[in-house]
């Protein structure tokens, strides 16, 4: 090493920046010319859409808590479905759907400031993010613990948001339990984007997750924009947690989020873990590429669809190892 | 009167390392205050003591209040504006996005402020779009200078505005700096390297050597010392 090369930044590699937009422009082309040519695969797609905005929402909801802190929440599937019992709860007692479904919103925002004050502040104070990676591996084995406690372990049935009716355009089957499910979690989405856009609070909090030191320089209350963000991701957790339920593949029970968080796992890696919008591509691609695969080729079964979840994520790594939307750092050695 | 700013006794460690040993220092209002001495003098800590990210023990008094013992958020909330080092600058965020952020404390309209920062900064009204990371080093400290302006700060820390600008630059810099205090009243206190655009600025000047004051007066008086000039100051 040279005197010189001390003081430079490492190498900066052109970044193939074509490829990224160009893969998405030729899988939505491919899935729109197909819909065009077939019904079935029309069909699949919408539903493909339906379960990749399930996954989007928690995906999104996981890349708020790691961009913040730099960790992996793993409990966020289980605050899902502990929000989930909750809306099923109101329901049962009465509640029409659609006000069960804002109150839950609102309990889930103040479970999650009140989970990440009592059981992460205290963690993260003293340890290293591996010791609040751990701590919320402990809160996931409560949480459902205490929802196995609380509403039995019996599978619940969720009423569905919409009625089980189906359209018919152009000889195309289109349900509107899937339409509607794509519609709430993209625009959960986009609302959240709003917020970060274009409110106070919301700069306070990108400006706090990307450099917390300097954030609290201009007089940022860091720590209470990282329990805002705890609870801005329960509250999309609930979203994806009540459409989920509503699915006649998941149904209601303490665990039926586990699956949809390795998913939302693998969307939010393929988008680039930092990036909200590549975790709602993530999630669709993920979403739509498994519906595919599972009604195209034949050899691919229900029990394999999670390895190719994790076969389209190692392709994507190993093309862009930042992940789709994410940028490779450039760190001073 | 007092001074806007007084530490008196200030202790301030690392770990095991003390860095600041009883030192004491004001600033008056309206006032450009110069910190110079070497490296590992304890200038930076300084500043840090102030704005309370370092740990720090003693006597620190703003506008006559203590400066308590709350984090650097409720500091900031005070009217002292701190440009550390490396600037601070949200290089994720858009130029406008970073100095909306600098009134972040406060609330109320931000438009006034704009156009006052516009008048310092024409070029920054023109690249409000831009994302602050991309910004030449020397636009960064520009930017870092209008984002505490944005704060209408009673009190400036700056730390090292020179470090890594080419000397045009630098002195752009410090012209600002003088006119803004000249303008807006508000007190500087400045940590420098470079001894002696520093001492062109400030009316007074602190030297530190391990952690605690030198010598203090006057700048002109600093610079025609040629002793206190040749082993402190470097030039």
């Amino acid at each position: 090493m040279t005197a010189i090369s001390l003081f430079n930044r490492t190498t900066w590699r052109p970044s193939r920046s074509w490829i990224v937009p160009a893969a998405i422009a030729a899988g939505g082309v491919f899935l729109v010319v197909g819909s065009l040519r077939s019904s079935l695969f029309a069909q699949q797609t919408v539903s493909g859409l339906a379960n990749g905005g399930i996954y989007a929402s928690l995906a999104v909801a996981l890349v708020l808590i790691y961009r913040a802190t730099e960790v992996i929440n793993f409990a966020q599937g289980a605050l899902a479905t502990f929000t989930t019992y909750v809306a099923w709860q109101l329901i049962d007692w009465g509640l029409g759907y659609w006000p069960a479904f804002l109150c839950t919103l609102v309990i889930a925002f103040v479970g999650g400031l009140a989970v990440e004050l009592a059981a992460i502040r205290p963690v993260e104070r003293r340890g290293s993010q591996l010791t609040v990676v751990i701590a919320s591996i402990g809160l996931l084995i409560l949480v459902e613990g205490a929802i196995g406690r609380i509403w039995g372990n019996q599978v619940k049935f969720m009423p569905a948001p919409f009625p089980a009716r189906i359209y018919h355009v152009g000889g195309v089957a289109f349900s509107l339990q899937d339409l509607g499910t794509i519609a709430i979690s993209i625009a959960s989405v986009v609302v959240l984007w709003l917020f970060f856009r274009f409110t106070k609070v919301g700069l306070g909090m990108r400006a706090a997750a990307v450099r917390p030191a300097a954030a609290r320089l201009v007089g940022i209350r860091v720590s209470w924009m990282l329990s805002l963000g705890w609870g801005l991701a329960a509250m999309l957790g609930a979203v994806a947690g009540m459409l989920a339920a509503a699915s006649p593949s998941v149904l209601l029970q303490p665990n039926m989020m586990d699956g949809i968080l390795i998913y939302a796992f693998a969307a939010a890696v393929v988008g680039g873990l930092e990036s909200p919008a590549g975790a709602v591509v993530g999630g669709l691609a993920i979403g739509v590429l498994l519906n595919l695969l599972g009604s195209y080729v034949s050899w691919i079964t229900p029990q394999l669809l999670l390895p190719a979840a994790f076969v389209l994520m190692l392709a994507v790594l190993l093309v862009k190892p930042s992940g789709l939307f994410g940028r490779s750092r450039t760190r001073r050695v | 009167m007092g001074s806007l700013l007084a530490l008196r006794d200030v202790d301030a460690r690392y770990g095991q390392v003390q860095a600041l040993r009883s030192l004491s220092l004001t600033v008056d209002e309206g006032e450009i205050v110069a910190i110079l001495g070497a490296n590992g003098a304890g200038k930076t800590t300084t500043l840090r003591a102030i704005s309370n990210t370092v740990n720090r023990s003693g006597t620190l008094e703003f506008a006559g209040r203590p400066l308590g013992r709350k984090g650097p958020e409720a500091t900031a909330r005070l009217g002292i504006a701190h440009v550390p080092e490396g600037r601070g600058t949200f290089s994720e965020l858009t130029v406008a996005e970073n100095l909306r952020l600098g009134a972040y404390a406060r609330r109320g309209s931000l438009r006034d402020d704009f156009t006052r920062v516009f008048t310092y900064f024409p070029w920054l009204e023109r690249r409000g779009g831009q994302e602050a990371g991309t910004l030449s080093g020397g636009e960064q400290q520009m930017l870092a200078i209008a984002r505490a302006l944005m704060q209408r700060p009673r009190l400036l820390l700056l730390d090292e505005p020179s470090l890594g600008l080419a000397p045009l630059v630098v002195a752009e810099v410090f012209r600002i700096v003088k006119e803004l205090n000249h303008r807006e009243g508000t007190a500087v206190l400045l940590v420098e390297q470079n001894a002696r655009i520093s001492l062109a600025t400030a009316s007074r000047a602190y030297v530190l050597e391990v952690g605690s004051v030198a010598f203090e007066g006057p700048s002109s008086e600093l610079a025609a010392r040629d002793a206190i000039r040749r082993s402190y100051l470097g030039y």
